[in-house]
């Protein structure tokens, strides 16, 4: 079996009935889409087949041979987001994070196939979405806002990388 | 002592209708996953462990087609593209689940879904017996084209559905249905219905009053200013987890009387 994902050509060993999505966590390693109820329920582990938002959990693997998928990964890069990355960005649109990457791929699909989306179409996009922290208003005014193109998507280069901590805190363990 | 290896399960993907009708068989053994929206958790919990299991994604069921004043949708069709069928089949689709779990499941897994655990599935079953829909299946015996709610009374769970039609005949629709709290939440009751234009042969059918869509015959009988409570005597209401039968029983005949009004207004 072979899938495109994110733009690169994968030969996959799973059997036909193994979930997408653990074809994308367990076999190639892409942990953006979560796994969260498996059952059709929360949303979170929703990726782009072939343009179109669907649930990885609840596709097997035998029935999309040779489809393009896209999660998160596919998206953008820390530098230059996609729109509706860099609009969560801006609109603090996420808190813990877990239902984050099936709130903005099905957003993407959304505003590619309506790029004027309404209100009403961003709350019907993401109605199978379950989010149990932001209360959903900073995500829905974060998808308009993207539909609106009102974000920029390039993020500055970070002063430093991450690296050990040069501040030793007295008393604290080694 | 040699130990046999375990057999792997079977899984076909047939490439037109008439590779799938040959790998079902007489069904015997077959599971069929049409968008796997009911299926797929069952597999991934391990409470199903199919011997052969026929994927029909590239089966060629998903072809709709509108010829000589007959609708024809192959089994495979996504509930999502039924939003433009006519009505009431068109209502009923757009209250089905969200966006992706819509375009993901089919007309033929909707038919066949049966009663969940503790509470009647298939929304899309009512609205094809007000329109009159035939079943092309196929299985053991051969194949062969039913009305609904024969094929919902008799072997939803052994056939191997290909393909429902009706005759796109200029009938008004009408359809209600008590509201879902969340997109996730299967409707507990709705109503469906359709008349001619003329006001002659009304068909009224329920779903979500027992596993399967039921005819609503003695509403049929009374014509459009019939008594709505009518409903009643089609029906045998049980308990289940999305609503008692307490509260169906209150609820049937308001949903009959709003479709029953939606029709005379439409008339
Ligand atoms: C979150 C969520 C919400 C949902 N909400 C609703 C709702 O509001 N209303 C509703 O009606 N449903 C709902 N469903 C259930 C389901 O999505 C639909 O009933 C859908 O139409 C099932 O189709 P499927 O192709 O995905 O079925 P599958 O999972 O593929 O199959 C379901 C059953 O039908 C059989 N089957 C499938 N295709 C055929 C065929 N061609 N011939 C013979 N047997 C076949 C299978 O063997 C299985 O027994 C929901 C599901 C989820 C996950
Ligand atoms: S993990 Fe797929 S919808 Fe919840
Ligand atoms: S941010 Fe925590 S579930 Fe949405």
């Amino acid at each position: 079996m072979s899938l495109i994902i994110n733009g690169a050509e994968y030969e996959l060993a799973s059997p036909p009935l193994t979930s997408l999505l653990n074809v994308l966590r367990e076999e190639v390693g892409l942990l953006s889409p979560k796994a969260g109820c498996q059952q059709g329920g929360c949303g979170t582990c929703t990726v782009l087949i072939d343009g179109e938002p669907r649930r990885a959990c609840l596709t097997p693997l035998g029935a999309i041979e040779g489809a393009a998928i896209t999660t998160v990964e596919g998206l953008g890069d820390p530098r230059n987001l996609s729109p509706v990355q860099a609009a969560f960005h801006e609109h603090y649109a996420a808190q813990c994070g877990f239902c984050t990457p099936g709130m903005m791929m099905a957003a993407t699909g959304l505003l590619a196939r309506r790029p004027d989306a309404t209100r009403d179409d961003v709350l019907e996009a993401l109605a199978g979405h379950f989010c149990r922290c932001t209360g959903y208003v900073k995500i829905v005014d974060a998808v308009l806002s993207a539909a609106a193109g009102r974000v920029d998507t390039t993020r500055p280069e970070p002063e430093a990388e991450p690296g050990e901590p040069s501040v030793v805190i007295p008393g604290s363990p080694a | 002592m040699s130990v046999a290896p375990l057999a792997e399960p079977e899984v076909l993907v047939p490439a037109s209708e008439e590779e799938a009708i040959a790998a079902f068989g007489d069904g015997t053994g077959v599971t069929v996953l049409g968008g796997g929206t009911i299926l797929m958790p069952e597999l991934a919990a391990g409470r199903l462990k199919p011997e052969k299991t026929i994927l029909l994604a590239r089966a060629g069921l998903d072809e709709w087609r509108d010829e000589g004043g007959t609708t024809r949708i192959g089994a495979a069709v996504s509930v999502g593209a039924l939003v433009d069928a006519p009505e009431p089949l068109a209502s009923a689709a757009r209250h089905v689940a969200d966006y992706e779990v819509r375009s993901q499941g089919t007309l033929g897994g909707n038919l066949c879904a049966g009663p969940g655990r503790g509470f009647p599935r298939g929304d899309l079953q009512a609205p094809l017996i007000a329109l009159d829909a035939y079943v092309r299946s196929a299985g053991a015996g051969g194949e062969r084209t039913e009305p609904v709610e024969r094929f919902l009374s008799t072997s939803p769970g052994n056939r191997l559905v290909v393909q429902v039609e009706f005759e796109t005949r200029d009938r008004l629709g009408g359809w209600a249905a008590l509201e879902r709290p969340h997109a996730h939440s299967y409707t507990a009751l709705s109503v469906a219905a359709t008349i001619s234009p003329s006001g002659s042969d009304l068909r009224v059918a329920c779903s979500g009053a027992g596993p399967y869509a039921v005819r609503l015959r003695s509403v049929e009988q009374g014509g459009l200013d019939g008594d709505p409570g009518e409903a009643l005597r089609d029906v045998h209401l049980t308990d289940d987890a999305l609503a008692s039968a307490w509260y169906r029983e209150r609820m049937l005949p308001v949903l009959v009387g709003r479709v029953l009004s939606q029709l005379k207004e439409a008339g």
